[in-house]
């Protein structure tokens, strides 16, 4: 077991050196995501007063499409020197890659929500601190789910052509419940009067989500890559 | 592993047919070559070789174990070196072969990675990012990073590609180097001059099928032109 974590390990730490080199993913991720959230604030913020409860679906949207961006080009880049296969050929248990793929977008993502989640809070006026432990709580929770079956998505279309253009269409669909949950319960944190009971039932909703996810990545990520 | 046996192996593209009857046998020691025209199947069968793609039809057995009894421990005996070589260009020298080093569990790495660097006369660049290097100068240190962990069969993608003569001949040089300590070379290469003095043996591929050699011609060259006329194709490689 420690061997299948010193593996993740590595290869988190070989994806975090890389993009701290070219801080390419980040300054692309968070530019995108900040405009975004801009784009609808000017639509949906009149007069200072935004639409009620739309800042969760905002911020989730932003969230997901920006970790679109990092999982599309985390994988390129394995893609362009064909280093995916080196990968596969180590000794290593496989699914070990995966995780160390997912935690270095996950940490990627976390960053780019530390720059959204105070800008939402901003732009619609939401009491976005309010319940900033159930707050993190969710965003990780569905980060993880979201990310978890993107990492396995976006490996799987490595060799695909048009695996740009696919990507979002076979992981939109997929993560739904995840959206919906991350939706649903932020919305219930953020409302006037705070439902924390929903969030919390929501939040539940996510992990057993995420469980699901998660396993079953690991469960196909060999098979998936090897043929 | 001090065999390698390729028996009746095909693959197919969904309904595309890359590789066909492919079946040979590479010995301790041996240098088998795959030599063919582009699209002939040379790189899908490194990949088979490789565990990195399984075979539709057929089996490749490594000593006395298929790829999927051995899994990760047939893995540790096979260095790869592809045509686009396996390395990151963000990372300098040093760090491309600690991080595969680090992947594959080698003790000492800091040493292993050291003694690789001064093996590829790249020691005084090792802390200079890869994007920054030669075509030849990368080939070295993916090179290395194919052999860091010592494997016992060898498969390299058109490992001449791009080279000067200094670069080829010190690549010829390692592999006799690998060869003398009992490794299985398979190489697939368009380079039929150097092919010529290295292989032990040739598998000639076309259209995915193997070729018989026919002995016809003094040099690979010829028997190469004899084998590709054979099998009903004008051939220059």
């Amino acid at each position: 077991m420690s061997a299948f974590f010193r593996v993740a390990w590595i290869v988190m730490k070989k994806d975090l050196t890389v993009e701290v080199r070219s801080l390419e993913i980040v300054s692309t991720t968070v530019f995108f995501a900040v405009t975004v959230v801009l784009m609808f604030s000017f639509g949906l913020v009149v007069e200072g007063r935004a639409v009620r409860d739309v800042a969760p679906a905002i911020l989730w949207i932003a969230s997901a499409f920006s970790a679109t961006l990092a999982l599309g080009r985390t994988f390129e880049r394995e893609r362009l020197n064909d280093t995916v296969l080196a990968l596969l050929l180590a000794p290593s248990d496989r699914p070990a890659l995966y995780v160390g793929k997912l935690a270095g977008i996950l940490l990627l993502l976390a960053l780019v929500e530390l720059f959204l989640v105070p800008l939402v809070g901003l732009l619609f006026n939401a009491p976005i601190f309010a319940h900033a432990g159930r707050l993190f709580l969710l965003l990780a929770g569905g980060s993880l789910g979201f990310c978890a079956v993107g990492t396995l998505f976006a490996a799987m279309l490595l060799r695909a052509r048009s695996r740009d253009v696919l990507l979002p269409i076979m992981l939109y669909p997929m993560t739904v419940p995840v959206m919906i949950a991350g939706v649903r319960g932020t919305a219930a944190l953020l409302q006037p009067a705070p439902d924390l009971a929903m969030a919390q039932f929501w939040l539940g909703l996510l992990g057993a989500f995420d469980v699901v996810f998660v396993v079953l990545a690991l469960w196909t990520f060999e098979p998936v890559m090897t043929d | 592993m001090n065999r390698l046996q390729v028996v009746d192996v095909a693959r197919y593209f969904g309904r595309r047919k890359a590789l066909s009857q492919v079946t040979f046998t590479c010995e301790a020691g041996e240098i088998v070559g795959l030599l063919g025209p582009n699209g002939a199947g040379k790189s899908t069968l490194l990949n088979i070789l490789a565990t990195l793609l399984g075979p539709s039809k057929g089996s490749v057995i490594y000593g006395d174990r298929t790829a999927a009894d051995g899994g990760a421990a047939i893995r540790a005996q096979i260095g790869m070196l592809g045509h686009d070589l396996f390395l990151y260009p963000e990372l300098t020298a040093r760090e491309n072969l600690t991080f595969f080093g680090e992947l594959y569990g080698l003790p000492d790495v800091p040493r292993v990675v050291a003694a690789a660097l001064d093996q590829s006369g790249l020691a005084s660049r090792a802390d200079d990012f890869v994007a920054g290097f030669s075509r030849g100068m990368r080939q070295r240190v993916a090179l290395e990073r194919a052999l860091l962990h010592h494997p016992r069969l060898i498969l390299l993608d058109e490992p001449f590609t791009g080279l000067d003569q200094a670069s080829a001949t010190a690549l010829v040089s390692r592999l006799y180097d690998q060869q003398r300590a009992g490794c299985l070379i398979v190489l697939a290469t368009h380079d039929l001059d150097i092919a010529d003095t290295l292989l032990t043996r040739p598998v000639f591929l076309i259209d995915g099928k193997p070729v018989a050699d026919t002995g016809r011609g003094s040099t690979l060259r010829e028997r190469y032109q004899s084998a590709v006329r054979s099998a009903g194709r004008g051939g220059s490689s």
